[in-house]
């Protein structure tokens, strides 16, 4: 079982000098941090803090991916070698958030495969949910019942969504970046500026 | 050119709808980056809001810069 000691914030209602934070195994914490926000914390029994997370960095991300209307998280390819990943390089900070961006992965492995994607419904899920866009010249009537024929899936969904499919891709990517630094969190501890007071006493007692 | 900065600037930004989605997004990443440097709930919550500010200052910042380019063009 590893520990850490961090100073008590300057705002803290606390006495102590400093707070004893017992981290458990950081690495399985670390590990479940990534899996889902917030379990590490809960795993080392920091609890508020465990669902503070939990709800912000899910909740981010959830409310991306409907304002993207399911279609913001998806991966262009199976491996970050491989150039058309890069197309939606999004993915790569989305996948921070864990679990949740599995099914995406999942998907661009079937279709890789030459398979056709799960999770097929109706409309929007006509590919399946976090599928990858299909390539190729596809028609969209507007409201106005004009046609127009856009060069791409992708560009259809910009185009139907628009803005939201920007505002779900930013929501999701900064949930997934955000949960970085929560595992480095759940995996050392928490980043503690020295309190501001120590740092007078200090100067105050060495003036050279 | 502060005469005409509001009607042709500040009323139809805080109009746009899409400017009020930057909201929980301020909300959520200044809760994380205040829980990942705290521990306790209280300097959480201090630190959360003074970072807010920072993000909404730095925000007015650049809007107020963007006013000034498109004024001087």
């Amino acid at each position: 079982m590893v520990t850490t000691t961090i100073p008590t914030a300057e705002h803290s209602a606390g006495q102590h000098d400093s707070i004893e934070i017992e981290l458990g195994q950081p690495w399985l914490a670390a590990l479940l941090a990534w899996l889902v926000p917030g379990l590490g914390h809960l795993y080392q029994g920091r609890t508020g803090k465990g669902l503070l997370f939990l709800v912000c960095i899910l909740g981010t991300f959830l409310y991306g991916l409907y304002l993207g209307g399911g279609k913001v998280v998806y991966a262009s390819s199976t491996s970050v070698l491989d150039r058309n990943f890069w197309d939606r390089w999004q993915y790569g900070c989305q996948a921070g958030v864990g679990l949740a961006s599995w099914p995406a992965y999942l998907q661009a492995v079937r279709v890789k495969n030459h398979k056709e994607p799960m999770w097929k419904g109706e409309e929007w899920f006509d590919n399946g949910f976090m599928a990858p866009p299909r390539p190729g010249n596809v028609p969209l009537e507007d409201a106005s019942k004009n046609t127009s024929i856009q060069p791409s899936e992708l560009a259809l969904w910009n185009v139907k969504l628009h803005p939201y499919f920007e505002l779900g891709t930013v929501y999701t990517v900064i949930a997934g970046l955000l949960n970085l630094l929560v595992i480095c969190d759940a995996f050392a501890g928490p980043l503690v500026i020295a309190p501001h007071d120590d740092k007078k006493n200090k100067q105050n007692k060495d003036p050279a | 050119m502060l005469a005409s900065l509001a009607p042709n600037l500040l009323i139809p930004l805080l109009a746009t709808m899409s400017m009020w989605y930057a909201l929980p997004l301020i909300v959520s990443v200044s809760l994380v980056c205040a829980a990942t440097r705290q521990e306790q709930i209280g300097p959480i919550l201090h630190h959360a809001l003074r970072f807010g500010i920072w993000i909404v200052a730095f925000m007015a910042i650049v809007v107020g810069l963007l006013a000034l380019m498109n004024w001087m063009a």
